[in-house]
């Protein structure tokens, strides 16, 4: 029997690469996940050892949290509980996990949502006056995006508070309220900014000189009408396309600000965690931080594919 | 070579210079505390007195009017001459010491830390990449020559460290070793673990080399006259990667130093006494810190020099930096 060749829906084909990529983000999760209590649990010194004062004291507190087992044997029942999404107890906090890193994620994932708004506001319309003509505004964004390129999230964000405390315009610290999140969310969003500048502008370079744009200016079209509605819209593929790289320099990013700027959210946690030997919470962040960068890569991926149909979704993996 | 590539180049040679000299550039010993002068404002030299007389160049001393608000004047009724090459490049008197950067809040001389500092901060994101593209092309290699099974176990492994969330495994390596450690211990421990978490691009990137230029001519010809693949390897294909290599280095670089600066800013790099630039910037990252004092951003100002050196320095090879067309 001759073997039909197998024609799938591009439906079809779409769901097996949604269902493949998240296979593979939970895997991803997983192994972060693990990776990180395992090396968590190896470090030398645990949380009972800064309690200080009594051994016995020290010892009791031990048996409590079950840190006197062997690893192995935390390992696996930690892995026994987290099939159940029970990702333990925080040693310090005494709080589960999974409530405590749902609610620092939930900040973390509105400063990185703001901050890629406030990117995106700011970094495009520069990328289309660049890369659209010359003159003194263009270089002054230029040269801004270069330097801005080079300034680290960290330091964004401590001239940003430097700024902020010295001129009294924004609180930094204090009760969350949305102004809070002004400081946090600009220091995070300025160097994503200037990367967005950079492609949109060489992207809507490249689109301009398409020969359908050039006809459509020959034809008499408004150059500004030709940028605005045409070009633009050819130059979105490749910055849609970054738009999931970007999302872990998000993270990564956020890490810092969130530090310089006392903003509740994962990366403040992560530092407490590490620093207290609080094992179970290390583990619970890693796996929110590797949620995170799979689901964004996730988003931008079928985003991409969505636009644009050459993208081969059968065998991106 | 275009001309900001050239600046770039200028300025790094200058940071080598600076790297290289750093002992002898810094006026002060970096832990030297001038316990009259805390958080003393930078002080300008001159070379024109109040009675406009010209001077070699000198500064007025600093007086500290009002200990609780930092309050400092000059004392222009006395001159501080720069003594030149009297153990170190430039300094004030010893009593009456110079603070080109201002001083932080144990009187310690920003200038100097910022200088040797650049040795532990360059220093470390340097060998870091140095041991990143070692591990990169050392397996982008055999990848990219052996193929089969070996490439593309090889190659999952790769994409396995490079969808990894760098600063959490970052963190967590870190965080598996003890919380106090040696600056010396700190060093070896930051090298070895950005070294591991930057080779992956770099791995992926002369494994595409590889495979192309295995096929070229000139290999095939090395092969044809029984040449050993060690050899073909490393006579014929690597140097076909190394400006690959070099556009690599240029991007890990900078990314390393503003790691260094992250973690130890955190306190999981280079602990506070060492001047190390992150460790410094705790001071200006501390309550009021770098408000009351903004000059505590110093090496703020470092890490954004090196980088944006380096950044010049391969103009035109990066495509999100310079594929703009025009100069």
């Amino acid at each position: 029997m001759a073997r039909q060749p197998r024609i799938a829906s591009r439906r079809g084909l779409f769901v097996r690469f949604l269902l493949r990529r998240a296979v593979a983000a939970v895997a991803l999760v997983f192994v972060v996940a693990s990776g990180s209590l395992l090396l968590a649990q190896i470090a030398p010194g645990d949380y009972a050892a800064q309690l200080g004062g009594d051994p016995a004291v020290r010892a009791a507190e031990r048996a409590r949290l079950g840190l006197d087992r062997p690893a192995a044997e935390q390992y696996a029942s930690w892995l026994r509980r987290s099939l159940t999404l029970d990702l333990g107890d925080s040693f310090q906090y005494r709080r589960p996990v999974r409530t405590l890193v749902g609610e620092r994620a939930a900040n973390t994932a509105l400063l990185a949502a703001m901050a890629l708004v406030l990117a995106t506001a700011i970094g495009i319309p520069c990328g289309v006056v660049t890369g659209s003509r010359g003159g003194f505004l263009a270089s002054v964004i230029r040269t801004a995006s270069l330097v801005l390129l080079s300034v680290p999230p960290l330091i964004t964000s401590l001239v940003l508070v430097t700024i902020a405390v010295r001129t009294g315009l924004a609180p930094i610290g204090g009760r969350m309220s949305a102004s809070r999140l002004i400081v946090p969310a600009l220091a995070l969003a300025l160097p994503l900014a200037a990367t967005l500048e950079r492609l949109q502008s060489q992207a809507l370079r490249d689109a301009l000189h398409r020969p359908n744009m050039i006809a459509a200016l020959a034809r008499g079209v408004p150059k500004s009408r030709v940028i605005w509605r045409h070009a633009w819209r050819l130059s979105l593929g490749p910055i849609l396309a970054i738009y999931g790289v970007m999302i872990g320099s998000l993270f990564s990013g956020s890490f810092a600000v969130e530090i310089v700027t006392s903003w509740p959210g994962l990366g403040e946690l992560m530092r407490q965690a590490l620093m207290s030997r609080d094992t179970y919470l290390v583990a619970g962040c890693a796996a929110a931080g590797a949620l995170f960068l799979a689901a964004g890569v996730l988003i931008a991926d079928v985003l991409h594919a969505a636009i644009d149909p050459r993208i081969d979704t059968e065998r991106t993996t | 070579m275009i001309a900001r590539q050239r600046i770039g180049l200028t300025f790094a040679a200058m940071l080598a210079l600076l790297v290289a000299f750093a002992p002898w550039i810094a006026p002060y010993e970096p832990a030297r505390q001038f316990s009259t002068h805390p958080f003393a404002p930078p002080m300008r030299p001159h070379v024109i007195d109040d009675e406009a007389r010209l001077h070699a160049p000198f500064v007025y001393p600093l007086r500290l009017v009002d200990p609780l608000e930092r309050g400092y004047v000059e004392d222009r009724t006395r001159v501080i001459p720069l003594r030149w090459l009297s153990g170190t490049l430039v300094r004030g008197a010893d009593t009456e010491p110079w603070f080109p950067l201002g001083s932080d809040g144990l009187g310690r001389d920003v200038f100097s830390r910022v200088v040797l500092g650049a040795r532990l901060s360059l220093g470390v994101a340097l060998l870091a990449a140095v041991i990143a593209l070692a591990i990169g092309a050392l397996t982008g290699a055999l990848a990219g020559y052996a193929g089969g099974w070996a490439d593309s176990a090889l190659m999952h492994l790769a994409d396995l460290v490079l969808v990894l969330p760098g600063i959490y495994v970052v963190l967590a390596l870190r965080g598996a070793l003890p919380l106090v450690l040696t600056p010396r211990q700190v060093f070896t421990a930051l090298v070895l673990v950005l070294g591991f978490v930057g080779w992956p691009a770099a791995a992926r990137g002369v494994r595409g080399i590889f495979l192309i230029e295995r096929r070229q001519e000139y290999a095939e010809a090395a092969k044809a006259l029984g040449a050993s693949p060690l050899r073909v390897i490393a006579r014929h294909l690597l140097p076909a990667s190394l400006g690959f290599l070099a556009v690599q280095a240029s991007v890990l670089v900078p990314a390393f130093v503003m790691a260094e600066a992250t973690l130890s800013y955190v306190g999981l790099g280079f602990a506070p006494p060492t001047p190390s630039w992150g460790a410094m910037l705790q001071d200006a990252g501390a309550a009021r810190g770098g408000a009351d004092a903004p000059w505590l951003l110093a090496p703020a100002g470092a890490i954004v020099l090196a980088v944006f050196s380096i950044h010049l320095a391969s103009s035109g090879r990066d495509p999100l930096l310079w594929r703009d067309g025009e100069s």
